[in-house]
């Protein structure tokens, strides 16, 4: 094979590790008020030899922190070293996997795969050498002229892959790599990857993964690594010491992932309900979620087998969703006193359980009393109308009022969830085109 | 192993000429033929253009039949000049817009005006420019009509550059910066296939609109200079003068071959190449076709000749060119706000400084009644556009919706209508004019209608792809409810085809503004016929070289088009985009 002449790293774990992040802090300037801070104080030491996975939810700052380590992005505090050299723009000996693939359309498979040599301008001929010996390892042969939009998803991730392992990276990072592809896909992809990589037939070192999976976590990495959202901090480092390959039925990797579920629902003793939400008063940030997707999640919790109290891993199997769709599911119906969600399960209320019987318009009765109790931007809003003669007030109005605490992009997506809310319980109408409040409802 | 990876891939070493596969077939010849036909018809054209100016005055356009295919091929040649300038243009100047925040300040306010400038009221300025650059040689006065395509064309490439380039997906970006892609590397990989749809399918636009002026801009009269450079456009002028029928035919029907040309041999098949480059993960279902790219690819030594192209574009893109690798950190400079700063007050400054200039240019001759009486003029002309796209409208709309949702029919007309877009309307005004008079109409009302001649297409082809793309299923569904007609158009049909049909009325008013300036006078041997308005007041000062009254005339009409296009079809666009773009 040509990737013999590929450097070989023999597992030496005594040796200085390969990365180091050290103290690093990422801030995002914002329109007004104080920076968001997005990465606190993250401290991480990668070695040779071993598969890490970066595990949290969205806008835990983990996609930030591996681009921090690629040198695409710049800390704002702190530093991180590969190989003992400080990273201060794209590293070379770092080769990274996107979510979207980021295939070239216009490029075909082989020249997708080359263009990384390109760029070290690798002479032709041997370009093709290596390209065409990394499109075969990945299992791509016969698609070296095929187009991107010829292949299917799990194709163009093959050449993803392919294309950062052709340039020989000592460290591999994988931004979410399986998460644009379907269920079979994926674990077709998966055991293909892991089987290369218990093979040592790949030319890498090491590989950190950045996933909102947690089976996929336990399934393929070493060690995972727990992140907190807003900001992201790092809370656990967990090892995994599952003999390769794993069995998701086992009942230890079973265990593993009930223990990760439980550690990431964890509410601390000092916090009150809700409070896993960042923010308080009006600027509680509130997850985008709909009533319809609420009202679904209690059905589901409620029906059989679960009657009203069930495992979140068990939940999410068969509704096929994985926690960036489970836990804001979750956490709204928690903020709304609907259920309440500990140690990796979740349990309907009183209220939640009525919720369920209810007809349609019940439900919505229901609703609105409990967005009204426990959202203060609702209550605020309707406030609002309440005291003016017009009854009637501009969107703007109240997004400027949240940006004093919170970045645009939450200060939209919290003002959209509760006008969905609120619109849903018929609390107060919202006009889009024109974008005001008002309290009457088109008869 | 990789012997044979190479020979899956196609990928031969360059040119490398031997082995069966190299016979020559039936469709190299045809290409061939073509190719060398443009050689010989570019070296002639050149020649021509090279020759002292003494031969401008020794051999004036003579209506001889033989002559017009020359005629083409000159005016022919002035399009193809024109638009390798709008290219350069366009590549310099929206990269620089795209890459640099002051560049942009300046250039992409420029490029929406310049937009919207009636083009030919710019031909006085240039022709007497370009006379004195080149005094004594018939190339002034070739630059100058070349200059008068490149202002109806670069703008709006170099805008849809300039808009590629800002939307360059950010996930492709950060590969690039990633595998540490040269600037030159990325511009040649990233950047130019990803703008290549938008800016080819402009430049075909471009090039479509181009005729008009290819054809106004040949002979041109000046104070008491007259340029008649050879060309289809100064055969028109002389067959007016000498009230030849039989001549404008001719040129009418030159003009349709070659036009016919253009599309076939130059449209279509760029158009079908470019959609390679169509920024999207899956297969398209319809994709534009042509024979001729059909044939070119078919073609095996056609083909070597493609990978030889091929080659020589790779050989460009690795270049040694921009050495300087893109800032290794990637924080923004400390200073870009202060000096951002400064650069305004500096554009401030400067354009403060030249509308005095302009002021005083002016005011030595003009005095507010003439303001007046241009603004008058203008309304005038505002008043004959609107009528004659609103009726253009109320033509072309249900018709084109009626073929649109025919796709059969619509792959047939399209074509057509694309190729009517391209006809330079005024090749035919002269045959509207001899009707006016012989049938003595009133021309402030007759001659209006040939400022929509050439732009009422834009409109229905516009309208043809908005209701091809109209989803089947809410056509099916609005058949279940059993919608009345009116409530089929107001609720299904208009707003389903308005994002295609305010593209096209756009392009049609900007069109006809233009027209106007040729449209509003018309002559015939020595009868002259004049609609009043704005066109014909820019036209008779630049017969009269009265540029105080030119620059006034242009600055109305100017202001006038940005203001329709701010207050009317910008938010008309946008609401259409928001609320009735079927994804």
């Amino acid at each position: 094979m040509d990737l013999a002449t590929a450097p070989k790293v023999a597992p030496r774990a005594d040796v200085a590790p390969l990365v180091v992040v050290d103290h690093v802090r990422k801030l995002y300037p914002k329109g007004s008020g104080d920076d968001l801070l997005v990465l606190d104080d993250v401290s991480l030491a990668l070695r040779s030899n071993e598969i890490v996975s970066l595990l949290g939810r969205s806008g835990c700052g983990k996609s930030s922190l591996l681009r921090i380590i690629a040198g695409l992005l710049s800390s704002s505090d702190g530093r991180v070293t590969i190989g003992g050299r400080e990273v201060d723009g794209p590293a070379e000996e770092v080769a990274m996997v996107f979510q979207t693939f980021a295939l070239f359309p216009w490029l075909s498979v082989l020249e997708n795969v080359e263009i990384g040599l390109e760029a070290q301008k690798v002479p032709p001929a041997e370009r093709q050498k290596r390209a065409l010996a990394a499109i075969d390892l990945i299992g791509l042969d016969g698609y070296e002229s095929a187009y991107p939009k010829e292949l299917s998803g799990g194709m163009r991730q093959r050449v993803g892959l392919a294309r950062a392992l052709v340039v020989h990276p000592k460290l591999l990072l994988m931004d979410e790599p399986f998460s644009a592809l379907d269920v079979l896909t994926a674990e077709t992809l998966r055991t293909d990857l892991l089987d290369l990589w218990n093979e040592r037939r790949m030319p890498i070192s090491s590989i950190l993964l950045v996933t909102h999976n947690i089976e996929e976590a336990v399934l393929m990495s070493d060690r995972i690594l727990v992140f907190s959202s807003n900001p992201g901090r790092l809370v656990a480092e967990i090892p995994v010491h599952l003999p390769m390959p794993r069995n998701r039925l086992d009942p230890a990797f079973r265990q593993m992932v009930d223990d990760i579920y439980a550690l990431m629902t964890a509410r601390p003793v000092s916090r009150p309900a809700g409070a896993n939400l960042p923010g308080s008063g009006i600027s509680l940030q509130v997850p985008r979620v709909s009533p319809n997707l609420l009202a679904g999640l209690m059905e589901a919790v409620a029906a059989e087998p679960f009657n009203g109290h069930a495992d979140l891993p068990a939940l999410a199997g068969p509704l096929q969703m994985e926690i960036d769709d489970l836990f804001p599911v979750a956490e709204a119906l928690q903020l709304l006193r609907f259920a309440e969600v500990a140690e990796g399960d979740i349990r309907l209320t009183d209220a939640g359980r009525r919720f369920v019987q209810l007809d349609p318009d019940d439900r919505k009765r229901l609703f609105a009393q409990h967005v009204m109790a426990f959202v203060p931007l609702a209550q605020h809003i309707k406030r609002v109308l309440d005291d003016r003669d017009a009854h009637a007030a501009p969107a703007s109005r109240f997004r400027d009022e949240l940006e004093d605490s919170m970045s645009e992009d939450y200060a939209e997506r919290t003002l959209r969830a509760v006008t969905s809310w609120g619109r849903y319980g018929e609390v107060f109408a919202y006009d889009e085109g024109t974008g005001v409040f008002s309290l009457d409802n088109p008869s | 192993m990789a012997q044979r990876d190479l020979q899956k891939v196609g990928r031969t070493p360059l040119l490398g000429l031997g082995g069966a596969e190299l016979r020559p077939n039936v469709y190299d010849l045809a290409i061939f033929v073509l190719i060398a036909a443009a050689f010989v018809a570019m070296a002639y054209g050149a020649r021509e253009i090279a020759a002292p100016a003494s031969k401008l005055a020794v051999e004036p356009i003579t209506l001889d039949p033989a002559n017009l295919p020359g005629y083409a091929l000159r005016t022919t040649l002035r399009m193809f000049a024109a638009i390798a300038a709008s290219l350069v243009f366009t590549f310099v100047v929206a990269t620089l817009a795209a890459k640099s925040r002051k560049a942009e300040l300046v250039i992409v306010p420029a490029l929406d005006i310049l937009q919207s400038v009636p083009v030919l009221g710019f031909l006085t300025f240039t022709v007497v420019f370009f006379l004195r650059l080149f005094p004594g040689s018939e190339l002034g006065a070739e630059c100058a009509a070349v200059f008068a395509i490149f202002t109806s064309q670069a703008w709006n490439m170099a805008f849809s550059f300039y808009q590629s380039l800002r939307t360059v997906p950010s996930d492709l970006d950060e590969v690039s910066r990633h595998f540490q892609l040269s600037p030159w590397l990325k511009f040649w990989r990233l950047e130019a296939p990803f703008a290549a749809p938008g800016l080819i399918w402009n430049t075909m636009m471009s090039m479509s609109g181009g005729w008009f002026f290819v054809v106004a801009s040949e002979a041109i009269t000046v104070g008491d200079t007259t340029v008649k450079l050879p060309g289809i456009g100064s055969w028109l002028a002389v067959a007016i003068a000498d009230k030849n029928i039989m001549a404008v035919v001719q040129a009418v029907l030159t003009m349709a071959v070659v036009i016919l040309a253009y599309d076939q041999l130059l449209f279509r098949p760029i158009v079908a190449w470019a959609d390679k480059f169509r920024f999207e993960q899956t297969a398209a279902q319809q994709r534009p076709r042509s024979w001729v790219y059909d044939l070119w690819r078919r073609g095996r030594v056609v083909r070597r000749l493609t990978l030889a192209t091929a080659w020589i574009g790779r050989m460009i893109s690795i270049l040694p060119i921009g050495l300087a690798r893109p800032a290794r950190r990637v924080a923004p400079p400390a200073s870009g706000r202060v000096s951002d700063i400064i650069w305004r007050l500096v554009v401030l400054v400067l354009s403060a400084y030249a509308l005095w200039r302009i002021v005083l240019f002016t005011r030595s001759t003009l005095g507010w009644s003439d303001v007046r009486i241009a603004i008058e003029m203008g309304l005038l002309t505002l008043a004959r556009v609107v009528v004659l796209i609103a009726v253009a409208s109320a033509i072309w709309v249900p018709i084109g919706v009626w073929i649109g949702l025919r796709p059969r029919l619509a792959t047939r007309v399209q074509p057509l209508a694309q190729f009517l877009a391209a006809f330079p309307a005024n090749v035919l005004f002269p045959i509207a004019v001899v009707l006016i008079v012989s049938l003595q109409l009133n021309p402030d009302i007759w001659l209006s209608p040939l400022m929509v001649l050439g732009t009422q297409w834009y409109i229905l082809f516009n309208v043809i792809a908005g209701a091809s793309a109209f989803p089947t299923d809410l056509r099916e569904a609005s058949t279940l409810f059993r919608l009345r007609t009116w409530q089929w158009w107001r609720k299904v049909v208009i707003p389903g085809i308005l994002p295609y049909y305010v593209t096209g009325a756009l392009t049609a008013t900007g069109g006809s503004w233009n027209a106007s300036i040729v449209a509003e006078v018309a002559s015939w041997g020595s009868t002259k016929l004049k609609a009043v308005g704005l066109g014909s007041y820019i036209a008779d000062a630049t017969e009269a070289a009265d540029y105080p009254r030119v620059v006034l005339g242009i600055v109305v009409m100017s202001v006038m088009v940005v203001v329709c296009n701010r207050l009317v079809w910008r938010p008309l666009y946008r609401l259409a985009e928001r609320r009735f773009r079927l994804a």
